[in-house]
């Protein structure tokens, strides 16, 4: 196997990379209990999550995230798990590394604190540093190639989960992304941070791609990251749904084929964006399908 | 500007500290506490309400409204009960089993109370048990269920059940909402209304309340 060449390269040469799809979503498919903490997969079925990520590598990711997003301390802490933390990072980072095996990039995944800053919230932006530190940490400790911040809603949050990141490992690439919900008047997350102040903050704060996650499928994303193109000259990473859930028989389904994603997905590169990847209701499919499209693609340019 | 209308605007504002020091003003001027209540501090939640739903404004600036709101609410509210005047109705809300996002439940909560409901909030991951208990024990008409995942949904319908078995459905009524649950959902739990977002499911409140 030869020495992969390291992201900040692959990322400066202006190749598209694949990021893999989704987790939790796999993982209730996988007998995840509804209302358990995902990350409890970790330490209860590493199998399961080695497998999925082994599934994503196949399909043709470039890099595969892991069973972290909600492994920060103050989130755990909802589900009782804050002191297995530090174990629950380092494990999922090792189950990931195993599957990947040389052939794909381990991205540690970091979701939202879970908590309400100050002024409007209660809780003092020093402690969600600290909280996003400590992941951090134990994710560099274990070995990440990437992380990848996403899901975000509030841009304070945000800049502070990517600050944490650098001033543990700077020069290790960090992705930050956000969730955009469109409205009469653009697109906004639900805390009302607009795209054009999302790039710039998620810049300042040393993001080394900017984009968007969840909430849209591919189409809307497609907007999304046309308005990240005008405002922003970091490489874009966009990870849409497989459309929005509807729910047929007490299930969510995701209507968004593999096939329509992959065709899509050429419109996301035509915009500009160079890490696609996948979130809610993807699938090993849609990577696969996506993988396919970019070699034709790539090939052709 | 009249005190009132400068209480309205401390709300609209989110400065609690405003808010609070011209309520005790106007308490010491012995105006109405309800009138106080009603033209002071509901009428301005009720202008956050309409500029949130017209996404001029956004959660942040309807929490900091909701902080301002309550600073001079806990002012009146023993004025209010020491005078026998009634709240517009009493609402039980919480995120149901195995469901820890309280975002869209929080935000309800706020405009429940702040169009002068009195609401009890149980939080998160709240079994149908409790749900049921709380609403016998704190006399409530309604209440209210958030669900974000598709997974923890069903438990509404473990709530309307209960009701049914101890005899108390149309007594308490039963509102749903949440981004997965839609009318047709709530329908067939046999929830008596479904919320589409916060202002909606205060429209359906207080028709459930008869307000």
């Amino acid at each position: 196997m030869r020495e992969m060449e390291t992201l900040s390269n692959r990322l400066a040469s202006g190749a598209v990379l694949l990021v893999d799809g989704a987790t939790g979503t796999m993982l209730l498919e996988r007998g995840l209990e509804p209302g358990k903490a995902p990350e409890s997969f970790t330490l209860s079925h590493p199998e399961v999550l080695e497998d999925i990520a082994r599934q994503y590598v196949s399909a043709g990711a470039d890099i595969v995230g892991t069973n972290t997003f909600g492994a920060s301390p103050m989130r755990l802490e909802l589900y009782g798990l804050a002191d297995r933390a530090e174990e629950l990072n380092r494990e999922a980072v090792a189950t990931v590394r195993r599957a990947a095996a040389g052939r794909a990039y381990v991205a540690g995944s970091v979701g939202p604190s879970g908590a309400m800053l100050t002024p409007h919230g209660d809780t003092d932006p020093r402690d969600v540093y600290e909280n996003f530190r400590s992941q951090m940490q134990w994710l560099a400790d274990a070995g990440v190639d990437c992380v990848c911040v996403e899901t975000m809603l509030d841009l304070t949050e945000a800049t502070l989960a990517v600050q944490a990141a650098k001033d543990v490992s700077p020069h290790t690439p960090v992705t930050a992304t956000m969730t955009f919900d469109e409205t009469p008047r653009g697109f906004f997350t639900v805390m009302g941070v607009s795209v054009e102040a999302a790039a710039a903050g998620l810049a300042d704060a040393g993001a080394d791609a900017v984009g968007s996650n969840c909430g849209s499928g591919i189409e809307v994303m497609i907007r999304i990251a046309e308005e990240f193109r005008r405002v922003s000259d970091l490489p874009i990473i966009i990870q849409p749904n497989a459309g929005l859930p509807e729910i047929e028989g007490g299930k969510a389904v995701y209507s968004e084929t593999p096939e329509f994603t992959a065709d899509r997905a050429r419109l996301l590169i035509d915009a500009g964006v160079r890490i696609i990847g996948g979130c809610c209701g993807t699938t090993p499919d849609h990577t696969r399908a996506v993988r396919e499209m970019v070699n034709e693609h790539q090939g052709a340019a | 500007m009249g005190l009132l209308d400068q209480i309205a605007e401390g709300v609209i504002n989110g400065d609690d500290e405003q808010v609070a020091q011209l309520t005790q003003q106007v308490i010491e001027q012995n105006r109405p506490p309800k009138q106080i209540l009603d033209v002071g501090l509901i009428a301005g939640m009720n202008i956050v309400g309409q500029r949130f739903k017209a996404h001029e404004i956004f959660l942040p600036d309807v929490l900091l409204a909701a902080k301002a709101m309550y600073a001079g609410m806990d002012l009146l509210k023993p004025l209010l009960i020491a005078q026998g005047i009634p709240s517009v109705g009493r609402v039980v809300i919480g995120t149901v089993r195995g469901d820890l996002h309280d975002i869209g439940k929080n935000l309800v909560g706020i405009m429940l109370k702040g169009a002068g409901f009195d609401v009890i909030d149980l939080g998160r991951d709240v079994a149908p048990e409790e749900m049921v208990r709380a609403a016998k024990e704190q006399d409530a008409a309604v209440i209210g269920m958030s669900a974000l995942l598709t997974t923890t949904m069903p438990a509404m319908g473990e709530v309307v059940q209960l009701l049914k078995q101890e005899k108390l459905d149309g007594k308490i009524k039963t509102i749903v909402g949440g981004a997965p649950v839609s009318k047709d959902f709530a329908h067939g739990i046999g929830a008596d209304a479904y919320g589409f977002d916060a202002a909606n499911a205060v429209d359906r409140v207080r028709q459930l309340v008869g307000a």
